[in-house]
């Protein structure tokens, strides 16, 4: 039961298909008009995936729609290839081709500068077809007489025909793209692209590849395009030149926000509208020329109030409905949770856990060094953030790095897991170099951080959350298991429960991370750093904010964690860290001022001196 | 290899190209910088500017009356358009600013295509730049010239209000760190009201200064907004030094390739700028570390 509602929407999409020739007709939808509808909906289908998915906004689509187009058509008509099916092959092929070249230059900025970016390789791509190749393209007046596709062989060949033929067709290939596009939005590559969307940074660092995911979906967007540009030669038996323009981007931005981002129909929902208006408008007299003054009226009004686009509000209703008890009694449980928090007193009978991850660590011996800074500086012009600091941390230790505001704690903590580069000096983890790495390499090789911010994605759910971190160093920085869904992996689901179990949260699992307590985001902070299955974890001030119940049974998960791993902590809560150390680091004004046993850093008169507020005998009070 | 009068002929249509872009781009530049809004009406913007001035050349002899009037009324637009739309949009994230100000884009474009339709205008080149100049080595259109000097007086009429006077101060704070701007106490607002609207009125400009040289039809702007999005990223986003002479660099790029090969003219642009995005991604006056 629970697998059939899971295809529902796929249902819903294959009864439209079929219905619409039939009682759309009378609404002013003509079978061609359907047809067209179809072509833009396949395009969006790649682009929701990059825009509404990924959360990157191309105004260069066009490109890979005219890149498509144009090489079916010339094949065909050329005659180099017979079959309109391998020309359509190797269209698709080309626009993939030209959209790896394209988003490898685009994938490396962000925002804005992608968006330029990719509008000015779509005019790029424009002028291309419009000059230097207009011996092949035809320049402005685009390919004519390119023939449609056959089913068959010999005489027996059914062609395809313009009107109901056709519409079956690209009604089939909809269906299909459909198919193949909500499989991969439920794959864990979608799964990552959804949390690069949420917030990029987090992804880098629990370890994936976030550049080559983005190339991934500017790929999969190009080859949508690309069919469905090839599609359009064959559907009109001409390829126009104006499929490269920037009014074709801007015109699938704009449907794909009126029908909705992130639902994948919704760019066709948003066809619908667009070319339903234009058509049926344009009969009314005196509303002839007025049809896109209307529809960018709508299209402003709909950024403004309505962001979600129809289907995205539909959807959004429906969830809200539904869901709504849900989302109530978990927000309920947050207000409890905290109102607790106030009133209740430390040391509450604690369990005791045994901390269980799914990758086994490097083999090497208890008491080993897994973690050396040597002579890590970090200088920001003339600033000596961090100067000349040498430690090392034995392996399954807890080892504390503490020192005054300003010390240069946390630009240390960044080096070690190559967050930021060390103007010198080097971070070496079990012998080996990790400096300049990159942080996703880092997490790869095991160094997981939880963060003095925390940087979660707020609005999956904790059980999404945590899928990110485990899916990282289990499956590698980079993967195309496109197919399979996100939650087919037998050993991450298994680590997944494994945490929420010792973090305390597997009654709020299915809640949204940003419904969270205060106290409970912390400790899912730490749970997905812990999720990532890392050789050393460094912690950067996991006590912050918390209550003292909070405290007392965070620092018991701690010390859980460190039986099983290397614990590296920066915390303020001097207490604490005594309690927990092994040894301690201390830094002063960017250098190492101790570093030994909880009691030798604790006797030490520069230690004293430096935390009692450095009132030296020769400065005025 | 073309001929030495060609180039220098060529040179001559860069330099006029390469100014007009740095107008566009730098009322775009600083609303980008200030604002953070990538504004998408940019080209619209251009094309109301033309049809201002076309409009107006109706109603008064004088192109410098029109001008005067045209550069009123683009004010009074950016005005508000910032007060009724854009301003709602700055705590919003890019995509939103950017969806937004395209659909003022296409609003815009409809207006102009609803009153005056689809066909291309022609706006007259004013009495006082009639026929041609000789320079000497060179016979080039007067106009033109008039134009290089024109735009030239008014990139540096920009400059002064940015760099000497306190207004120009607020708002080159406010490119660096907006939000400490408005912890020091000045009104940011209103200070991007101005820079918004100054913005409008520098495109406007370009659109009423370039409606004697071209065809003046709704679509006319997109081409200068995508030339003129490869300007910022060539000079730096934000960068008003970096629009002036990324856009001097793009004119002269389009014209001195279409001297050996029109074809490649507006490719060459392109691929220059892919090259810096590998070589120099914060683009020549840019800063790391903004978007």
């Amino acid at each position: 039961m629970k697998r059939a509602i899971r295809y529902v929407p796929e249902g819903l999409v294959l009864l439209t298909l079929v219905l619409a020739p039939l009682a759309l007709n009378p609404l002013g939808f003509s079978t061609d008009l359907l047809t067209r509808v179809l072509n833009w909906g396949l395009i969006g289908l790649g682009f929701d995936i990059l825009f509404g998915l990924t959360g990157l906004l191309s105004f260069g689509q066009a490109a890979f729609y005219g890149v498509g187009g144009f090489v079916t058509a010339y094949l065909l008509v050329s005659g180099a290839v017979g079959s309109v099916w391998l020309a359509l092959l190797a269209g698709t092929t080309s626009a993939g081709v030209f959209g790896l070249v394209v988003g490898w230059f685009a994938v490396r900025r962000i925002g804005i500068y992608f968006t330029m970016i990719t509008l000015a390789f779509g005019q790029m791509a424009y002028f291309i077809e419009n000059s230097p190749l207009s011996d092949y393209t035809g320049g402005e007046n685009g390919i004519p007489g390119v023939p449609a596709p056959t089913l068959g062989f010999g005489a027996d060949a059914f062609r395809i025909s313009a009107g109901l033929p056709m519409y079956v067709l690209f009604a089939v290939i909809f269906f299909l793209g459909y198919v193949l596009a909500r499989r991969i939005v439920r794959s864990p590559v979608g799964a990552i692209l959804l949390a690069i969307k949420e917030n990029t940074g987090r992804v880098a660092m629990l370890g994936h590849d976030v550049r080559a995911y983005k190339l991934t979906a500017f790929v999969i967007a190009a080859l949508y395009a690309g069919l469905a540009g090839g599609l359009l030669g064959s559907f009109q038996s001409y390829m126009p030149p104006d499929a490269f323009s920037l009014e074709t981007s801007g015109q699938l931005v704009v449907q794909t926000i009126v029908g909705g981002a992130g639902t994948l129909i919704g760019p066709l929902v948003g066809a619908a509208v667009w070319l339903w208006l234009r058509d049926n408008l344009q009969l009314i007299p005196g509303l002839a020329m007025l049809w896109k003054l209307v529809l960018g009226i709508a299209f402003i009004v709909l950024v403004i109030g309505l962001r979600r686009g129809v289907c995205g509000e539909i959807v959004h209703w429906w969830s809200e409905r539904r869901n709504q008890a849900a989302l109530r009694a978990a927000e309920a449980r947050t207000e409890a949770i905290e109102a607790h928090n106030i009133d209740a007193v430390a040391g509450e009978e604690l369990r005791r856990r045994d901390v269980a991850l799914s990758l086994a660590e490097p083999a090497t011996g208890d008491g080993e060094v897994a973690l050396e800074a040597r002579s890590l500086a970090r200088y920001y012009g003339g600033l000596r953030a961090v100067d000349g600091v040498s430690f090392k941390v034995r392996r399954g230790s807890i080892h504390a790095v503490i020192g005054p505001n300003g010390a240069g704690k946390s630009t240390l903590f960044k080096m070690l897991l190559d967050e930021i580069s060390p103007s010198s000096g080097e971070v070496l983890l079990f012998g080996e170099r990790l400096t300049g790495v990159g942080v996703s390499r880092a997490a790869q090789r095991g160094v997981a951080k939880s963060n003095q911010l925390n940087q979660l994605f707020p609005n999956l759910s904790v059980r999404d959350n945590l899928r990110i971190a485990a899916l990282a160093r289990g499956r590698g920085p980079l993967r195309f298991d496109l197919l399979r869904p996100a939650d087919s992996l037998p050993d991450v689901e298994a680590q997944i429960a494994v945490i929420l179990d010792q973090l305390d949260l597997v009654e709020r699992a299915d809640t949204p991370a940003h419904v969270l307590a205060y106290g409970e985001k912390r400790r899912l902070e730490i749970g997905m750093a812990l999720a990532t299955s890392p050789n050393v974890l460094l912690l950067d001030e996991p006590l912050a904010g918390m209550s003292p119940a909070e405290r007392a049974a965070t620092c018991a998960f701690i010390r859980d964690i460190a039986r099983a791993r290397t614990v590296v902590i920066v915390e303020h809560d001097l207490d604490a860290i005594f309690g927990l150390a092994e040894r301690i680091t201390v830094l002063y004004e960017g250098r190492l001022l101790a570093d030994g046993t909880a009691d030798e850093v604790r006797r030490d008169p520069a230690v004293q001196e430096a935390y009692l507020g450095g009132l030296h005998a020769h400065e005025p009070a | 290899m073309p001929s030495w009068p060609v180039l220098i002929s060529q040179a001559f249509n860069g330099l006029a190209l390469g100014s007009l872009l740095a107008l566009v781009s730098s009322g775009l530049t600083i609303i980008l910088g200030t604002l953070g809004v990538l504004n998408f009406a940019h080209g619209a913007l251009f094309a109301v500017g033309a049809y201002t001035a076309f409009v107006m050349l109706q109603y008064t002899s004088s192109f410098v009356l029109a001008i005067v009037v045209g550069c009123g009324f683009m004010l009074v637009l950016g005005f508000v358009l910032e007060r009724v739309i854009i301003r709602y949009f700055y705590d919003r994230p890019h995509e939103d600013q950017i969806l937004v100000t395209y659909g003022i884009g296409i609003v815009l474009v409809e207006c102009i295509r609803a009153g005056f339709g689809g066909n291309a205008q022609r706006v007259p080149v004013p009495s006082w730049g009639q026929g041609a100049t000789q320079l000497g080595f060179l016979i080039y259109p007067t106009y033109r010239l008039q134009l290089i000097a024109i735009i030239a007086g008014l990139l540096l009429a920009l400059y002064l209000v940015l760099y000497r006077t306190s207004m120009g101060l607020v708002v080159r704070a406010g490119i660096e760190n907006p939000v400490m701007v408005g912890i020091l106490g000045i009104n940011v607002r209103r200070a991007f009201l101005l820079v918004f609207a100054i913005g409008i009125v520098a495109v406007g400009l370009a659109g009423m200064l370039y409606a004697p040289v071209v065809a003046v039809a709704p679509d006319m702007g997109a081409n200068f907004m995508a030339q003129s999005f490869v300007v910022i990223v060539l000079g730096g986003l934000g960068s008003f030094p970096g629009a002036i002479v990324g856009g001097l660099i793009a004119g002269e790029i389009i014209s001195l390739t279409s001297a050996f090969n029109s074809s490649y003219s507006e490719v060459m642009l392109y691929a220059l700028m892919a090259l810096l995005l590998v070589l120099r991604p914060q683009g020549l006056f840019g800063t790391e570390g903004r978007a």
